[in-house]
């Protein structure tokens, strides 16, 4: 006991005294959560669009002043002619121009119904679809407030229909995955190229020698790693609770619970990683090209499984940040208990044993 | 020299890696306080024969018998009772001289007390007064390799495994390096070495020369010159190289 005590301090020094080691460790998960929460989010702020006003009356203006005043859009340009709006996205002055079509008070107080053409640039299919669909919530919202009210109710068309909801902050979406992303990398990259280190020095060789026994030398490296993950997850979702205001819905027990878990399975992966190769460079890749695109794009993080080919899907189903991310979403946004996750935790538990096994059979093969 | 106690007993000894064999039938032992050389060629099975003796192999068959204690069922007790020292001095470069040193004496199960005590004494010994609150990387490379040896044996272990100590390090520092290692032997430390440095291998009371797995020849430095006709070790080495080539020709 007290040499594996000895031999947990001196991890902790190899750890503190790696500048690289304590930028991966400290920085990187809070510079990936401010990424993900203020870069790439689905909000737009200020986009630049223009107006064809072809009617010129109060319910247009009155549209027009909400568009403005809602503090999604900048109203750059008014423009009175078809060839303008040509100009003007070729220009790439404007991302969107909206047309109301003429006579549109009189219209819609005659027919009950009028039309708004909504002309995005698409060049930039992202933020295109955004700004329409934000648009397309802005009438929506006039709609149901200033004319609904009148009998008999009028309506106003526009052509696109309505991809995202508004209300719904990017950051939500983005802190299950960014977690995933974070613990996995810290405890799979780290530990195994901590344990590929003492192979390359040598230093392993001597460990082996010595009386500790392989596990030991194991549970020692990792135990480290295994704290400061933990700290790492409780400051992603302090992070996310106290700057972007997502509260946990469900059990902080249950989600630290979940994470130790992952955190284990994703450290017994690292082993494993550790058991293949000798050097710190092929350990490193590894764990970035198997571990860290995985988690970003195959495990519903950003891009949405059901929309894959089925053979993406399968890998999905593979990955183990895929049930890891739905355990989160159901604790995190839902507020869902165990009950709602069980077989999604019983893969992860699954999944550790394996990892655990086959390292153990790897180190038994090189032994004997 | 037969009636001394033995610290190593290995007979037929041998180890099998699916059709090859590494080890075929090594027969020797090895005498408390002696400096055992175990030469041979790259590949002639010395790695190997090391690591069973270490107990971090087991032998496909035969006995070995390390510090009293037998590798097929007391590897746990060889390992506290033997020192290592690779080629690679494996020392942590990001930790400091006395760190490495409380590191190492605390995996052997030394105690505080004891640690702080072995830290002092070997950090005088070697005059790195001014180098203990220095980390590793900055040491020289003479220095890392008696430091390596010192951590080695600081456990006052039975018998010290030096795999190829030397490599790497100009002939000054490896004179002195070889004076501490008589000094463990006279304070009755089995130290078995492994060199490619001929001149080396005539420092040790008795050397072994291994080629294809085979102990092809086991004496004093002076006993092997003297049959091979040889003014030097080299010269005995490349005589047994060529008479291996030849009969593998045959």
């Amino acid at each position: 006991m007290r040499s594996f005590k000895g031999f947990v301090i001196k991890e902790f020094y190899h750890i503190f005294r790696d500048k690289r080691t304590l930028l991966i460790l400290f920085a990187m998960p809070v510079l990936q959560m401010l990424l993900f929460g203020y870069v790439i989010t689905n909000e737009i702020k200020n986009a630049r669009i223009a107006v064809w006003d072809r009617s010129k009356d109060v319910i247009t203006q009155k549209i027009t002043d909400k568009l403005r005043g809602s503090g999604y859009f900048n109203v750059v340009l008014e423009i009175d002619n078809e060839e303008e709006i040509e100009q003007v996205f070729k220009k790439g002055e404007v991302k969107e121009v909206v047309v109301f079509e003429s006579n549109f008070a009189e219209k819609i107080g005659r027919e009950g119904v009028a039309k708004i053409n909504i002309i995005a640039d698409a060049s930039d299919a992202n933020t295109a679809n955004l700004v329409v669909s934000y648009t397309s919530a802005v009438i929506n919202d006039f709609t149901v407030k200033e004319l609904r009210a009148v009998d008999p109710p009028m309506k106003i068309n526009t052509e696109t229909r309505l991809l995202y909801n508004p209300e719904m902050k990017g950051v939500f979406m983005f802190v299950p995955g960014t977690m995933a992303m974070i613990l996995i990398l810290i405890s799979a990259l780290l530990t195994s190229v901590a344990i590929v280190r003492e192979k390359e020095t040598g230093t392993m060789e001597v460990l082996l020698v010595s009386p500790l026994k392989p596990s030991q030398i194991i549970i020692g490296k990792v135990t480290p790693y295994v704290a400061l993950s933990v700290i790492n997850a409780l400051s992603v979702i302090l992070l996310s609770r106290f700057v972007f205001g997502l509260p946990v819905q469900g059990s902080y027990t249950l989600l630290i619970t979940e994470c130790v878990l992952f955190i284990i399975m994703s450290l017994s992966l690292g082993i494993l990683i550790s058991t293949t190769t000798n050097s710190q460079q092929v350990a490193m890749m590894l764990s970035m090209v198997a571990l860290l695109l995985p988690t970003i794009m195959l495990s519903g993080f950003i891009f949405p499984i059901e929309n894959m080919p089925f053979w993406l899907q399968v890998v999905c189903r593979i990955n183990p940040s895929t049930y890891f991310i739905i355990i989160e979403k159901n604790i995190m946004l839902k507020g869902t208990g165990f009950l709602s996750v069980w077989k999604e935790t019983l893969v992860i538990l699954g999944y550790t044993l394996l990892f655990i096994g086959l390292s153990v059979k790897k180190f038994n093969v090189r032994l004997s | 020299m037969e009636n001394r106690e033995k610290v190593i007993i290995v007979r037929d000894l041998v180890k099998d890696f699916g059709g090859f064999r590494a080890n075929d039938h090594l027969t020797f032992d090895v005498y408390k306080g002696e400096v055992f050389g175990f030469l041979g060629a790259n590949g002639a099975g010395k790695t190997t024969a090391i690591k069973i003796l270490c107990g971090l192999l087991k032998p496909t068959s035969g006995q070995v018998r390390v510090a009293g204690f037998d590798v097929y069922k007391q590897s746990n007790l060889i390992k506290k009772n033997i020192g290592y020292m690779s080629q690679k001095f494996s020392l942590y470069e990001d930790l400091t001289v006395s760190e490495n040193i409380s590191f190492y004496a605390g995996i052997y199960g030394l105690g505080f007390r004891e640690i702080k005590k072995k830290r002092m004494e070997l950090i005088q010994k070697l005059g790195l007064e001014s180098y203990a609150g220095k980390l590793i990387k900055e040491l020289p490379l003479g220095w890392l390799q008696k430091l390596a040896f010192s951590i080695a044996i600081v456990h006052n272990p039975d018998i010290v495994f030096l795999d190829e100590p030397t490599s790497g390090v100009d002939p000054i520092t490896r004179r002195q390096f070889w004076m501490m290692i008589y000094e463990a032997a006279a304070n009755g430390i089995t130290v078995f070495v492994t060199t490619h440095y001929m001149d080396e291998a005539e420092y040790c009371d008795r050397v072994s020369i291994m080629a294809d797995g085979l102990i092809v020849a086991l004496d004093t430095p002076a006993n092997l010159k003297l049959s091979f006709r040889a003014k030097s070790m080299n010269e005995v080495f490349l005589e047994l190289v060529r008479n291996k080539n030849n009969s593998n020709q045959q």
